[in-house]
């Protein structure tokens, strides 16, 4: 218990100043890797709460395939260096009022919902196995998965149509 | 928590990173001696009896030579890359096993790793990995050649990597399981030639999309000499440039690994029922076996066109990869398999 906790506050810490240093970096390549290190963070506490499946499945879709095109976005628009004020000015307003929305919303459930978190279950024995994942997914979850895949499919042709771009124009 | 249990992992791990390292050393002097062989050369032969030696003064040579770096690069990335190229390659072959287990000092011990549940799709995860090494060292490196470089290396591995990942969907079907010792146990209940009959494209599939993997010739696009000086690793030397060159030659053993786990029946062979210790040894021909051809390949074929490469990735490898699983998904359905 005390070495899985050990293991647990380390990799938060490297998780929130991955976090903070993809937000403050000006270099765009350097926020792009700090995310990647969160993402991988993150992999590694679903490992922890022994979903295997989801913590890999993580790895690929977010590290792998959507952080390698973001840095092809930034490599190809050129955009490296951040010029020094670039933020919108209604952004700084906005900001503030939404972050201490989100305080009193974490104080309103530290006060008076503390007590109500039950602990977790013993785990099945079977718990994260895919092929469980993959029933689920395909029996209970049939419609929400196909939906999404449809969803997926009409972006990808739509990437397809605007970069071909439109042919009178030309 | 077992402590025999921690050291039994501890050695397993530090035989396989042993096994990798020193891999890499004798797989460049094969690769020296099978080319100039297929050339009618002799190769090698100074350093040590037959040139045995010869890595080991290609090591000294390359830690003894001055570390320089361009002015204008990214010092932290341009640092950074070579060893973010070399982690992925050194932990994917984690989840293939070497044999089945062996009894020692009266306590079963597997070999292989860890049997992971997902080990497929990890293997697949730690492709989509490593593609950043390359790419950063392109980036950082702030030349023309080594960013162009970079960027044809992750256009090539993100689109081989369909392929890839589709020839190994098939095995997944007929073993009705993500775990690389499930495939090798159920090739050796099917029989070896029944598992390719049911999946007839798979094994090509993924040797030419895992030559393109690791960017070797006929698809070492990213390092054309004479278009790109030498690529992505065109500013570095030294030790930095060693990783690279680790890197790109622990893939081959890594892929080859797997290769022969999936398709080519991993640690079985004659009498390994009765002697689980020949397991790794099988396991160890069959990559010698594919590290031969990769060599052979890369010695009889001229380097493809980079539009050609593209093109054979996206219309004939997906496709082909494509009808792979439905033939295989089909046959699954109406034999029951």
């Amino acid at each position: 218990m005390t070495i899985s906790l050990i293991v647990f506050f380390l990799l938060a810490a490297v998780a929130v100043l991955a976090a903070l240093g993809m937000l403050l970096s000006r270099n765009a390549v350097y926020s792009a890797l700090f995310l990647i290190l969160n993402f991988i963070t993150v992999a590694i506490f679903y490992l922890m709460l022994n979903a295997p499946f989801i913590s890999i499945a993580q790895i690929t879709v977010y590290a792998g395939a959507i952080m390698v095109l973001f840095l092809f976005v930034i490599m190809l628009l050129g955009a490296e260096k951040l010029p020094q004020n670039t933020s919108i000015r209604w952004q700084y307003p906005a900001a503030v009022v939404l972050g201490v929305l989100l305080a009193l919303e974490f104080g309103y459930v530290l006060v008076f919902q503390i007590g109500g978190l039950s602990t977790a279950a013993a785990l099945p024995a079977n718990f994260g196995d895919p092929k469980d994942i993959g029933g689920l997914l395909f029996n209970q979850y049939l419609l929400p998965f196909e939906v999404t895949s449809i969803l997926l499919l009409v972006a990808m042709v739509g990437v397809i149509v605007i970069t071909k771009g439109d042919k009178t124009t030309r | 928590m077992d402590w025999f249990l921690i050291l039994e992992w501890v050695i397993k791990a530090v035989i396989l990173l042993l096994f990798l390292t020193a891999g890499f050393a004798y797989v460049t002097l094969f690769e020296r001696k099978v080319l100039a062989r297929i050339q009618v050369r002799i190769g090698p032969n100074r350093a040590g009896p037959q040139g045995v030696l010869q890595p080991i003064a290609d090591a000294v040579k390359l830690i003894f030579k001055e570390e320089l770096s361009p002015k204008d690069a990214d010092k932290v990335i341009f640092m950074l890359a070579p060893v973010i190229t070399v982690i992925p390659a050194l932990v994917i072959t984690a989840a293939v096993p070497w044999g089945r287990s062996i009894n020692l000092f009266g306590r079963e011990i597997a070999l292989g790793i860890t049997d992971l549940n997902v080990a497929a799709l990890y293997i697949l995860a730690v492709t989509s990995i490593s593609v950043y090494g390359i790419t950063l060292a392109g980036w950082a490196s702030n030349n023309k050649y080594a960013m162009m470089g970079g960027l044809r290396a992750s256009a090539q591995m993100i689109s081989y990597e369909l392929g890839l990942g589709l020839a190994f969907v098939p095995p997944i079907l007929l073993a009705g399981s993500m775990s690389l010792v499930d495939h090798v146990e159920t090739q050796a209940a099917m029989g070896i030639i029944r598992w390719w009959l049911y999946q007839p494209l798979g094994p090509i599939i993924f040797l030419i999309a895992c030559i393109a993997e690791v960017n070797r010739a006929p698809f070492d696009m990213p390092e054309a000499e004479q278009e790109l000086a030498s690529g992505y690793h065109v500013e570095y030397s030294g030790m930095k440039f060693a990783l690279f060159f680790m890197a790109e030659y622990i893939k081959m053993i890594c892929v080859s690994m797997i290769g022969a786990t999936v398709f080519f029946g991993g640690y079985l062979g004659p009498f390994v029922d009765q002697f689980p210790i020949l397991g790794p040894v099988y396991l160890f021909i069959k990559v010698v076996g594919i590290l031969f051809w990769m060599v052979w390949v890369r010695a009889t074929s001229p380097r493809i066109r980079y539009d050609r490469l593209m093109a054979f990735g996206w219309k004939i490898m997906l496709p082909a990869a494509l009808f792979n699983l439905t033939f295989t998904a089909v046959l699954v359905l109406l034999t029951g398999a």
